[in-house]
């Protein structure tokens, strides 16, 4: 078979020419930050079946720096995913109606940030609540 | 004509991208910030007792495993289409590879879950 199609164009550095490309390779970037922070914690169930001494050493090392910086940028990456998130939400759900009228992009954006704010603090209000 | 797949893992992305977007900044300020420096939280939230006493538990069983499975379901659908914008060519077998992977973790997750007691 004859090779056709040799010529690749080069992808090298696009996502540089154009802030709105920079944002997008953030956002689907904060894919590898939650996949590896699923890891950390699948970690952790395994370290913690095999008894107290293993799942110390799991929380031993969350307070390494490297697992602090880590979990630093992490915790940027989750909130530029929130964010981006919700932003296409109107995009990715079906039309919004109330009494015949389409719900406004910005109403179905701001009511996922409001969203993820009471999670938020309810979430935490919980965990203080429940743990010493 | 054969079904497609694409509404199973795009419901899984989508499942995890929510649950990640409405609760993954706070789990990670706690369990990787908060706890570890006991900044803002107790160093002992996460002892043993207290994470032993969550997994064992029917309800923390249902979290756990929701946080681990639609984490990895959403992180690695969507890195799958991340490797294409720096040039690489996506084949079959590298998506049966990435959701592959999800789908072990989260039987890996499943076992442990139910090994813990």
């Amino acid at each position: 078979m004859p090779a056709i199609k040799t010529y690749k164009r080069p992808v090298d550095g696009w996502w540089r020419r154009n802030p709105f490309y920079t944002w997008y390779m953030v956002r689907e970037g904060s894919s590898v930050f939650v996949t590896v922070y699923a890891l950390i914690l699948l970690t952790g169930l395994w370290r913690l079946t095999q008894g107290q001494e293993a799942f110390d050493a799991w929380r031993a090392s969350l307070a390494s720096p490297i697992a602090l910086v880590f979990h630093v940028l992490a915790l940027w990456m989750f909130i530029m995913h929130t964010l981006s998130w919700f932003k296409v939400m109107p995009k990715t759900m079906p039309f919004v109606r109330i009494g015949g009228k389409r719900v406004p992009d910005q109403t179905i954006i701001n009511a996922g940030k409001i969203a993820a704010v009471v999670c938020t603090v309810l979430f935490y209000v919980v965990f203080l609540w429940v743990t010493p | 004509m054969k079904r497609s797949n694409k509404p199973i893992f795009w419901s899984l992305f989508g499942g995890g991208g929510m649950l990640a977007a409405l609760f993954g900044p706070i789990l990670v300020f706690i369990t990787g910030i908060a706890v570890p420096l006991g900044l803002g939280a107790s160093k002992d939230a996460m002892s043993y007792q207290n994470v032993l006493a969550l997994a064992q538990n029917g309800l923390g069983k249902i979290a756990l495993f929701l946080v681990i499975t639609l984490f990895l379901f959403h992180g690695c659908h969507r890195m799958y289409h991340f490797v294409h914008d720096f040039g690489v060519h996506v084949t079959p077998a590298m998506k049966a590879a990435f959701h592959g992977f999800a789908a072990l973790g989260s039987l890996a997750a499943l076992v442990l879950l139910i090994r813990v007691g």
